[in-house]
């Protein structure tokens, strides 16, 4: 009886104790968080000249210039290679959160893209975590330069296609990584004898060195007969101030569409052969977002 | 049958204890404005956690930054990445007191002003706030809302001299609370 008593009034000191405590909040929150979607692994919709996990947002409009100089190697005579540019002009739009859509006309070959790019997974934490992301990209291109063969090639020569699938994660608020398989279908390769068909793994990082500058990686590695060509290969540095993204980077790449940089790069990295280019991105807010 | 009777008597002595009750609710809101010449900007949080304690007066709000929605999703994704840094401090915290807490009138309809002092963290810094609030009791239903303003400076948010035009250094904050559950001891 006495013991019991002696409990019971223990336990109205623990329990009152309990409910004096400090921490007024400690049991009202909930203790497993709610389901939040990892967003920012990249800047940018493009690690550099590859598709990147990150989307457009419902109604944004991405203007995109990407330029690209010529080989830093050419010397003084062609200015370190500024006085030779290649371009590629982009309007992307987001239709949804998960699917952005994009047109690009590229100097190189005078080549026109369209492309649909469509979020399968978005990496969560929470009570519905998600360790990636992942991203679905096809397209089509088509290049319009004169030809000057005997045989005007016909529009199926002058097209090709392209399917990529992206995964990555951002593994911590500084690092992100990205895996990027693709598949190039060309009409009429480049060179006779390459193959029309080239699959390519491609990866792609990136690593905040501030909150508004990060550096890039981005690289692919085709598979398949593709004479002289070499693997596109560019690092560069993002900055970002409020609604611009600056792209600067040095790469081998004079392409900047799907086909012209996996199945058309020449030069070697490694032995001076880089370009200096940037792109340039800057997103328009169209519609209204969210109304409360 | 003897012990029932002590069971009972302790559990009314803990009641009569705490007879003021606790509030608590979890769906709080917050928003805040920046206003200036060449955007405004505006955000609202409708998952605010609170707990008043009438006895002591303690108050307490937690937010998760993330949880901020804006017009603008791009706003949104540079204020998490750029400005609060939610991934390094998820969430906002202000623990105060409420003067006079227990003269407050909370049976019947009523409207009292009341004073609350107490501490924001923000960003992982700590500053003193104090605010007036307003507690609304109409036919049982407790409610409170506040305002107040902070420097973003004070809780070392940098704004980049490139956007600078574009957001104010100082931000309102709106409080509401619509409704206070009273909290049933465990």
């Amino acid at each position: 009886m006495i013991k019991l008593t002696i409990a019971l009034f223990v336990y109205s000191i623990l329990l009152s104790m309990n409910l004096q405590s400090q921490d007024l909040l400690k049991g009202v929150e909930d203790s497993v968080p709610a389901t939040q979607k990892v967003t920012g692994a990249f800047k940018s919709t493009r690690v550099i000249n590859a598709h990147s996990i990150e989307m457009l947002h419902k109604g944004d409009l991405d203007f995109r210039i990407m330029h690209r100089f010529g080989f830093i190697s050419s010397g003084i005579k062609q200015f370190y290679g500024l006085d030779v540019a290649s371009m590629r002009i982009s309007f992307d739009y987001g239709l949804s959160d998960n699917t952005t859509i994009g047109i690009g006309r590229s100097t190189f070959r005078k080549e026109l893209d369209l492309f649909i790019k469509q979020r399968i997974l978005q990496q969560s934490t929470g009570a519905r975590s998600i360790p990636f992301s992942l991203v679905l990209a096809a397209g089509g291109l088509v290049w319009t330069e004169e030809s000057f063969a005997p045989v005007k090639p016909g529009f199926g020569d002058r097209s090709s296609y392209y399917i990529q699938l992206v995964a990555g994660r951002k593994f911590s608020s500084a690092f992100s990584m990205q895996l990027s398989p693709i598949f190039v279908h060309s009409g009429s390769p480049v060179n006779t004898g390459d193959d029309q068909t080239i699959f390519a793994m491609g990866g792609g990082a990136r690593l905040k060195v501030s909150r508004r500058m990060a550096l890039t990686f981005d690289y692919h590695h085709p598979f398949g007969n593709l004479s002289g060509s070499t693997d596109p290969l560019s690092v560069g540095v993002d900055i970002e101030t409020g609604g611009h993204v600056f792209q600067l980077q040095f790469s081998n790449a004079t392409g900047m569409n799907e086909r012209a940089y996996i199945t058309q790069t020449t030069g070697d990295f490694f032995k001076g052969d880089i370009r200096f280019g940037f792109n340039l991105s800057r997103i328009f807010k169209t519609g209204k977002h969210k109304t409360w | 049958m003897k012990y029932s009777f002590f069971v009972i008597l302790f559990t009314l002595l803990i009641f009569a204890a705490f007879g003021q009750p606790k509030y608590f609710t979890k769906t709080g809101k917050i928003s805040f404005y920046s206003k200036s010449s060449m955007e405004n900007i505006e955000a609202v949080n409708t998952k605010v956690v609170s707990v008043w304690d009438v006895a002591s007066g303690q108050i307490e709000f937690a937010v998760l930054l993330k949880g901020f929605e804006f017009e603008k999703a791009l706003m949104q994704e540079h204020f998490n990445e750029n400005y609060v840094e939610s991934d390094k401090y998820p969430k906002a915290v202000f623990k105060g007191i409420i003067e006079n807490s227990k003269t407050i009138q909370l049976s019947g309809d009523n409207v009292s002003t009341v004073k609350v002092n107490g501490t924001l963290t923000l960003h992982g810094v700590t500053n003193p706030v104090s605010t007036n609030a307003v507690i609304t009791v109409k036919s049982g239903v407790v409610a409170a809302s506040c305002n107040f303003s902070i420097t973003l400076a004070d809780y070392k948010i940098s704004i980049p001299s490139l956007v600078a035009e574009k957001i104010n250094k100082k931000i309102s904050i709106a409080v509401v609370i619509p409704e206070y559950q009273s909290m049933t001891t465990k």
